[in-house]
């Protein structure tokens, strides 16, 4: 082939190749400006007032995934009436959590040559108390039962060339002095009764016991456990393994969590357990898919997670206690806080 | 583009390409340089949205995912042995190349179908498989196409022209992020068209035939072959070598993490400091490549080597002055620089033509499972005697291997192809 014709062969191949990539990243485009538009059968969704204060009724808060103008936003639905229409605040984040008036969100920042993700303390009337840049993409919030303490995680990538080996980082801040713990690594690590160190530890999925304590997610050499922390003497104790995302009771007596149970697929391994941290019996719930998420408590026997839906994620809500059977809270909805 | 092909004629003695004094670089390895630049583009924009994709795209939790990787990393050692003996069969150098870089290319549209783990694993290990495969065969066509003396520039030149490539490929990804938003499948998509661009210029503008005539006494290439290259002496010394600074070279991602905990470097930056290494590598490829080719390959190489050792060192102490992020990446980036295409220079230099894409993958495969282990032991060192300890042990043990490397010194492979002193 002459040098012309080759020349010729690029430019036609540039030319076709050009068009598909141009289509692929228009198709995209448009796909997400539909995102835009409100769905027919989607829950219904205005703009309003949105309070974190505990005394202002029971009800939920949560990530609202419905199509249309207020998609990610923060959104209060009565308790009562999950599936009725849904405030939404103006406020967007990936990952949220509230507790007494205090918000935790997780959000992403456009940057100019990257996207930043920041962490962000709202309070009771959603106004920003302060922030801070995480490094890494948001995957757990929590804060404790008092508001003061406020934990989230994220996933850590760049530390290998293939940007498939992840690590986490989980974080601990407290809200009224502003002291940030930037990572649990830190901390003093007791595993079976021994001091133990690894260049490998992974902590994720903080729940808080009270002020000073909490429970936890650490993972070492291929093995999660539950660890106990205990935040002024900067230590964790492990208490058992094959426990992940925590979720503590609001009695305090029972921790619900996900565990990789044995023979299920790779990619879809947990199922929903509580334990019973009085006598340490587990006991698996009724819910026969796998569950990714941090479960959080609509009361004392009853728990709420989400499962993967049509507009990213739907709410369920499940017995505490193995019987029952899952029941959908709501659609188009991620990331749940009762409030009040 | 480049008139690469204005030689399709097999195989013209490198040594013509000169001009006057000063040897020009082939245009061989400018298309060749030009292949992995697009190449780069390409891979490095679906490892920048990768974890992105997974956790916020699919949903998917990829802890679990990271073991895959050690598994994956000894695989591609093997397939790069496999890819180096195929080229050398027949010279077929190009036809594994575009084998390797178009097995990569069809990966990426598959990652758009690919929607659980095990699913994404295996497209990944076939993108691997690619890399693998093309790697060897591509520094064979570098070395036979540039003349002897000029060989460092060459792939010098090349590895610039790479890491340009990796270093565009995150900030197109981040581009068409920015105009659609969760567009994934978009990125997919170009980073596909853009590979497939890649194999077209390989398969357009490099010369098919890059090895020479075989002599009649020539060894014919064969895995017994290639397996006698260690028994000669400047072969055998270079591998040792290069697989003894390998035992002492802790991985990327450790030193990041050190340079991390000594600076209290904001999270924020940390993804940047890779990106710092590849543009000290990028900006030092072409005139260290240039150095090597005039004071010695073997120097070059050994230099690069003390670079790391200064960039251990200054991790060590307590000094945490405002530019030591900064030097260490320099020194990082310059450690590359002086090692990653020099070796490849001077392996070339050993290494007979008939079996030069065998040679390089040995040497190459040596030196990377030789840095495998050394990060296995690292972060077993960690994990026993904390990071300071580790590093410190790791400082010593790299002396320990450069003074071994100078007393085996190869007696100068580039002294035969009319390089630097004796």
């Amino acid at each position: 082939m002459t040098l012309r014709n080759k020349l010729i062969v690029l430019a036609t191949a540039l030319v076709v190749l050009a068009g598909v990539a141009t289509a692929a990243v228009l198709h995209a485009a448009g796909r997400e400006d539909r995102k835009n538009q409100v769905q027919a059968d989607g829950p219904p969704v205005r703009g309003g007032e949105v309070s974190l204060a505990p005394d202002s009724g029971r009800r939920i808060v949560f990530r609202n995934m419905a199509w249309g103008p207020h998609r990610d936003e923060l959104a209060t639905v009565p308790a009562a009436d999950p599936s009725g229409p849904r405030t939404a605040s103006g406020v967007k984040c990936l990952r949220f959590y509230a507790a007494a008036g205090t918000g935790v969100c997780l959000r992403a920042e456009r940057g100019a040559v990257q996207d930043g993700y920041r962490a962000v303390i709202l309070d009771a009337r959603l106004k920003e108390r302060a922030h801070y840049s995480l490094p890494g993409i948001p995957t757990r919030a929590r804060v404790s039962p008092s508001g003061q303490l406020a934990a989230w995680t994220v996933f850590v990538g760049g530390d290998s060339y293939a940007g498939t080996n992840f690590s986490t980082r989980t974080a601990i801040l407290d809200t009224r002095t502003g002291k940030l713990t930037k990572t649990l690594e830190d901390f003093t690590i007791e595993r079976d009764g021994h001091p133990y160190h690894a260049s490998d530890v992974n902590f994720w999925g903080v729940t808080f016991a009270d002020d000073e304590h909490f429970y936890a997610t650490m993972a070492t050499g291929k093995k999660t456990y539950l660890v106990r922390g205990d935040l002024p003497a900067r230590k964790v104790t492990t208490l058992r393994t094959n426990l992940e995302c925590p979720s503590l009771s609001p009695d305090g007596t029972r921790l619900a969590f996900k565990k990789r149970v044995p023979g299920l697929p790779a990619d879809a391994p947990w199922r929903l357990y509580v334990l019973d941290l009085a006598t340490m019996r587990e006991t698996a719930l009724a819910e026969p898919r796998s569950v990714d998420d941090q479960l959080v408590w609509q009361d004392d026997r009853t728990v709420a997670y989400s499962l993967p839906g049509d507009y990213g994620a739907d709410l369920y809500t499940l017995p505490a206690d193995g019987t029952g059977s899952p029941r959908k809270l709501l659609t188009a909805g991620l990331a749940p806080a009762y409030l009040g | 583009m480049y008139v690469a092909d204005s030689r399709s004629t097999p195989a013209a003695p490198a040594a013509r390409l000169t001009t006057g004094r000063r040897p020009a670089v082939a245009p061989t390895v400018l298309a060749l340089g030009t292949v992995s630049l697009i190449t780069d583009v390409s891979s490095e924009m679906v490892t920048a949205v990768l974890p992105l994709y997974l956790v916020t795209g699919l949903g998917l939790s990829p802890l679990g995912f990271g073991l895959l990787d050690g598994v994956y990393n000894g695989f591609s050692a093997l397939v790069r042995l496999a890819g180096g003996h195929l080229a050398d069969r027949g010279g077929r150098h190009k036809a594994v190349a575009v084998f390797g870089y178009g097995l990569s290319a069809v990966c990426k549209p598959l990652l758009l179908v690919a929607g659980s783990l095990p699913v994404i694993g295996a497209v990944l290990a076939a993108d691997r498989t690619g890399k693998g495969l093309r790697t060897a065969p591509r520094d064979a066509m570098i070395s036979l196409a540039a003349a002897p003396e000029a060989r460092g520039r060459a792939f010098g030149v090349h590895r610039a022209m790479d890491t340009a490539g990796a270093l565009l490929g995150p900030l197109v990804a981040f581009l068409i992020l920015r105009r659609a938003v969760d567009g994934y499948d978009a990125v997919f998509t170009v980073s596909f068209c853009v590979a497939a661009v890649g194999v077209l210029v390989l398969v357009l503008f490099v010369p098919g035939r890059t090895a020479p005539e075989r002599a009649p006494d020539a060894p014919r290439a064969s895995l017994k072959a290639a397996l006698a290259l260690l028994g000669e002496r400047e072969v055998r010394r270079l591998a040792l070598c290069a697989l003894l600074l390998g035992l002492a070279t802790v991985s990327d991602s450790f030193v990041y993490l050190l340079l991390q905990r000594r600076m209290d470097v904001p999270d924020r930056w940390f993804a940047l400091l890779p990106l710092g290494t590849a543009a000290a590598f990028l900006l030092l490829a072409v005139p260290l490549g240039r150095l090597a080719d005039r004071v010695g390959r073997w120097r070059v190489f050994l230099g690069g080597h003390a670079a790391l050792l200064c960039a251990y060192a200054l991790l060590l102490p307590g000094w945490r002055g405002a530019a030591l992020p900064y030097v260490v990446l320099a020194l990082h980036g310059l450690f590359y620089a002086a090692t990653d295409g020099v070796l490849m220079a001077a392996a070339a230099g050993a290494v007979p033509a008939e079996l030069r894409s065998s040679g390089l993958a040995l040497i190459q495969t040596g030196q990377a499972s030789a840095r495998f282990v050394c990060s296995i032991a690292f972060g077993a060192a960690w994990t026993a005697w904390g990071d300071r300890t580790a590093l410190a042990t790791a400082a010593v043990a790299l002396a320990v291997c450069a003074t071994g490397a100078v007393l085996l010194r190869p007696a100068e492979a580039s002294e035969l192809d009319g390089g630097g002193p004796a």
